[in-house]
């Protein structure tokens, strides 16, 4: 049973259409305010769109138009939520939080109880069963927070950044958790970490500003990101323009010469992006003879460690764009960098990818 | 002298003013204290009126704070979750007795159940007498004490918020039973402390009850009345009794506080 939907709320500017197959776990990426969490409330069934459609199958979850106002309440949807906050009902020990679903679902007492521990053991915490969620530490309240969603059997498992919340310790954890359950179950979770959606994700939606920029398999769009926050996470710096013969020509006319992707035939003028890792970029004080090619002025706004490196933030502009290179602690010092110092930027050609946008 | 473990930043001369203010709670209590006959206090307390008066007191006090509850929960949670057109003037409403003087509010409710009153009439078609029974003693203590409760019980809605209930909901659970088995539980102590307020303020009722229900012995005639009715013949009985009430009141009040305190939700270990 496949997952559909389609919707849009004017005043948060809002537009997204989603689908899943049956089994398949997305993930959702983008930047904070980018409609992420919006869209699995609009989904479970907590926040209401001005217009859209969504179904399960052939369960229909809402239908908003001129014509058809339909709209099942969350507790028929079959789309239990799991938040950044393990939210565990304080007043029940883990065991009856688990069983909550079931209960409600009417379950007898003694099924529902069976079935929360079979939860709990799937999750590693039938050691808690008796515990308050007061008396549990994070990773164990989102642990027992998963097993309570599953217990619900279902249809479509939401995720709300269930790992934001963690310490480092208690993430890995409940990864390895996650990847185990989420195992040929349909699911969306949304996450700022890219470990997230390569471990645990079939497939990578990329939004931005309400908006999807960008989705594919997972590996794809961290190798060819065409979407800056995508190259962000990838670690790529990314550059957009015309292609030309030799890489591409950005709007105010800078040349970022590279090599095209291997079975592409660009057609000159079609939109295209370059990628390019910071390390493959050297800094330079003054002008640069020679070349053009590759070579423009920036201003630094920030320096910072990156590893055994330092990372130089700029920008280059008209319009403003932000890149990064990585330079040796010596190499900075040697040429005294400082946030607001104007230098020049050197790409290798080389390491540059160009790939249609 | 005082373990001090932080800086609090409060000027001394804040504390003048603070005891000048307690003492005004304070010193009327023991003025009244002093005042009690000692050795007749316990033949005072138990006459027959006293104890009748102490009773019906006790009896129509726990019935209004049970409709206080059955009314006062759905008006607190329509007001505090709840999303309609008018919702601010029913809240302005549901306070007004609050700052309405006791008498007018038993006025208020003499013209809406009273024999010629809007609803009066058509109790009394259906045989239903309301005004000056032990009914009206119970209607008016809840007309007043009504809003102790919901106002306890919306800010403790309030303060919990509703994500909890929006996770049962997507868990599967229908709004019935996220109500009886997430949204109560988890506002329990505020809606028992807006439960002891309601008793306690049932239990002090006057104004109204002197209106509604008038001073029949036995009937409508609860310890507040008592010891009004009592100053004038014997200002002995009526301390004696206004000490019974005070210690109910600090009782009330301890049992409320303690159990708002012992209740302040325990920080989750990260």
């Amino acid at each position: 049973m496949s997952f559909e939907l389609q919707a849009s709320l004017r005043d948060r500017n809002f537009d997204m259409a989603v689908s899943l197959a049956d089994g398949e776990t997305v993930a959702i990426l983008g930047p904070n305010g980018a409609g992420k969490s919006t869209l699995l409330s609009v989904i479970a069934g907590l926040l209401r769109p001005n217009a859209g459609s969504a179904r399960i199958g052939d369960k229909e979850l809402f239908t908003l138009d001129d014509r058809t106002h339909f709209w099942t309440p969350p507790h028929l949807r079959g789309t239990a939520l799991l938040a950044q906050e393990a939210l565990l009902f304080p007043h029940l020990n883990a065991l009856n939080n688990v069983a909550f679903g079931p209960r409600s679902a009417g379950a007898s007492k003694a099924a529902s109880r069976e079935s929360a521990q079979r939860w709990l053991t799937e999750v590693d915490a039938l050691d808690l069963a008796d515990r308050k969620p007061a008396q549990l530490s994070g990773g164990q309240a989102q642990r027992v927070a998963v097993a309570r969603a599953l217990a619900a059997e279902p249809e479509l498992l939401l995720l709300d950044e269930p790992m934001a919340a963690l310490d480092i310790h208690a993430a890995p954890l409940l990864r390895r958790v996650l990847k185990r359950v989420l195992k040929n179950r349909k699911a969306i979770i949304v996450t700022h970490d890219i470990l997230d959606a390569y471990m645990l994700a079939d497939r990578v939606i990329v939004a931005e500003g309400g908006r999807i920029t960008e989705e594919g398999p997972t590996r794809q769009v961290l190798e060819r990101p065409r979407s800056h926050f995508a190259a962000g996470l990838a670690g790529l710096n990314l550059v957009a323009g015309a292609t030309t013969s030799e890489g591409i020509t950005t709007p105010d006319g800078r040349v970022f010469a590279g090599q095209h992707d291997p079975h592409w035939t660009p057609v000159p003028g079609q939109a295209g992006v370059a990628a390019f890792p910071p390390s493959s970029v050297s800094v330079f004080l003054g002008d640069v003879h020679g070349s053009p090619r590759n070579s423009f002025p920036v201003t630094i706004t920030d320096l910072e460690p990156y590893g055994d490196q330092i990372r130089v933030r700029a920008s280059s502009g008209p319009p403003a764009q932000a890149l990064s290179a990585d330079i040796t602690p010596a190499a900075s010092a040697d040429l005294g960098l400082v946030p607001g110092m104007e230098v020049r930027f050197v790409v290798k050609s080389a390491l540059v990818s160009v790939y249609p946008a | 002298m005082i373990k001090r473990s932080g800086y609090y930043g409060i000027p001394r001369w804040i504390y003048v003013i603070a005891a000048v203010g307690g003492l005004l709670m304070v010193l009327p209590l023991v003025a009244m204290l002093l005042r009690v006959n000692w050795p007749q206090f316990i033949p005072l307390i138990t006459s027959d009126s006293s104890i009748a008066a102490l009773g019906l007191s006790l009896r129509t006090s726990a019935a209004s704070t049970v409709l206080c509850i059955v009314l006062g929960v759905p008006l607190a949670l329509v007001l505090a979750r709840g999303e309609f057109p008018g919702q601010r003037l029913l809240r302005s409403f549901v306070l007004l007795p609050l700052v309405l003087p006791p008498v007018v509010g038993g006025l208020a409710l003499l013209y809406t159940f009273g024999r010629q009153g809007l609803l009066g009439k058509s109790l009394e078609l259906a045989g239903i007498q309301i005004a000056f029974s032990t009914a009206a003693v119970v209607l008016a203590q809840t007309f007043v004490a009504l809003p102790f409760l919901v106002v306890s019980l919306e800010g403790a809605l309030r303060s919990a918020g509703s994500r909890y209930e929006a996770v049962a909901a997507t868990l599967g659970a229908r709004p019935t039973t996220v109500l009886r088995r997430v949204t109560l539980p988890l506002v329990l102590p505020g809606l028992a402390s807006g439960a002891v307020l309601s008793f306690a303020r049932s239990l002090g009722e006057f104004g109204a009850t002197l209106t509604f229900a008038g001073s029949l012995e036995g009937i409508t005639r609860t310890l507040p009345l008592e010891i009004y009715l009592q100053r004038e013949t014997d200002a002995d009985a009526a301390v004696a009794l206004s000490l019974v009430l005070v210690v109910v009141a600090v009782a009330v009040v301890g049992l409320s506080y303690g159990r708002r305190r012992s209740s302040a939700p325990a920080e989750v270990q990260p």
